[in-house]
């Protein structure tokens, strides 16, 4: 795959995350907590930047949406391990509206929401390394 | 170039394509799933023991979940009770409670024991009206509306002993769960005969009571 399309590929990965969320929210009526927020704020803005950075290319795209992606991580896995109850739920920052230890639904016994979002930044995050790198090599 | 920038759009496409037939989709089985449960478990609607106001035997439930503590309720409170005496020999509201904020369980267990000296809907205006002093998120005060009660001539002391009753946390945990089952995720929310408003808002609920008396 050329840089471009890894680009692409990451740029779908985040799009298909900011349609899915929306797609909780606004369609099933899900209420966000206030990690999901933080996710939110991280994810969205990849769809814009990423697409930016594609036409025309910009090599510097890594440097834009890198910091996103990895701050978006550590939410994320934050999230997991709440969910997974390793930090309990008195430790969570978040009590008024929505605690975010709620889970909302589990598909095939593993895949929760912050599981999603978790695995979406993960494959950011290798992607954009993996695109950075091709950038290097097709100099 | 330009096959790329077909690409991107045919994935945009295709993601907000998707995103539009699941929410198709989805409202369908909600629908459906709604309509069954109110032909065969239409407890889960209206139980014996919520408080009703209207009609008897009605042609229309309405059903309200609410919660005394949330401004939204509060907000929509003299438009409902409007809405219900204008038809009151056809319409029957049924609250059911919805407590999700802090003090909700608590004075939710006030309006109970209300019940009690046939105080109901007085104690209910009440909290609404002077919601903003004693359910203000930033600064709640529960304990102001002691001083409230007596206003519409409730027995403050018998309420104390009336709400510490455990049938009164039953009713409550019912309606969670009932809520539950119901994908009651805000409140208000509004059942008109078991159907829930396609969306939120005063028009939408005028409307489908008005459909529902047709």
């Amino acid at each position: 795959m050329g840089a471009w399309h890894i680009l692409f590929f990451s740029w779908f990965v985040s799009l298909v995350a900011t349609v899915g969320s929306l797609f909780f929210s606004e369609v099933m009526k899900f209420t966000p907590c206030t990690l999901c927020w933080y996710q939110r704020i991280f994810m969205y803005p990849l769809v814009v930047v990423l697409l930016v950075g594609m036409f025309p290319l910009d090599k510097n795209v890594f440097r834009y949406g890198m910091p996103l992606a990895v701050l978006g991580w550590f939410s994320a896995f934050y999230h997991n391990l709440l969910h997974f109850g390793i930090i309990p739920e008195s430790a969570a920052p978040c009590v008024m509206g929505v605690p975010c230890s709620t889970v909302y639904i589990k598909l095939f016994g593993f895949l929760t929401i912050p599981m999603m979002s978790f695995i979406a930044f993960t494959i950011i995050i290798i992607s954009l390394a993996w695109f950075k790198k091709r950038i290097a090599n097709e100099k | 170039m330009k096959n790329k920038k077909n690409l991107v759009v045919f994935a945009l496409i295709a993601v907000v394509g998707l995103f539009l037939g699941g929410m198709f989709a989805y409202n369908y089985v909600e629908n459906q799933r709604m309509n069954f449960l109110a032909s065969e478990n239409s407890q889960l609607f209206v139980r014996d023991y919520a408080p009703k106001m209207g009609a008897k035997d009605p042609k229309v439930y309405l059903v309200e979940f609410l919660d005394p503590e949330c401004e939204s309720c509060r907000a929509f409170a003299p438009f409902v009770k409007e809405l219900v005496s204008k038809h009151k020999d056809q319409v029957q509201l049924v609250i059911r409670y919805a407590p999700f904020h802090k003090n909700s369980v608590f004075a939710v267990k006030i309006l109970e024991a209300a019940r009690l000296q046939n105080k109901y809907w007085e104690a209910l205006d009440l909290l609404f009206a002077y919601q903003p002093n004693w359910g203000n998120h930033h600064n709640p005060q529960p304990e102001l509306i002691w001083y409230y009660l007596p206003e519409a001539g409730i027995d403050v002391d018998k309420i104390r002993s009336d709400m510490q009753d455990p049938a009164i946390m039953e009713r409550i945990n019912q309606d969670v769960a009932d809520g539950k089952s119901l994908g009651v995720r805000g409140t208000p929310s509004f059942f008109v005969n078991g159907k829930p408003l396609p969306s939120f808002g005063r028009e939408q609920l005028k409307n489908a009571v008005e459909e529902a008396l047709k």
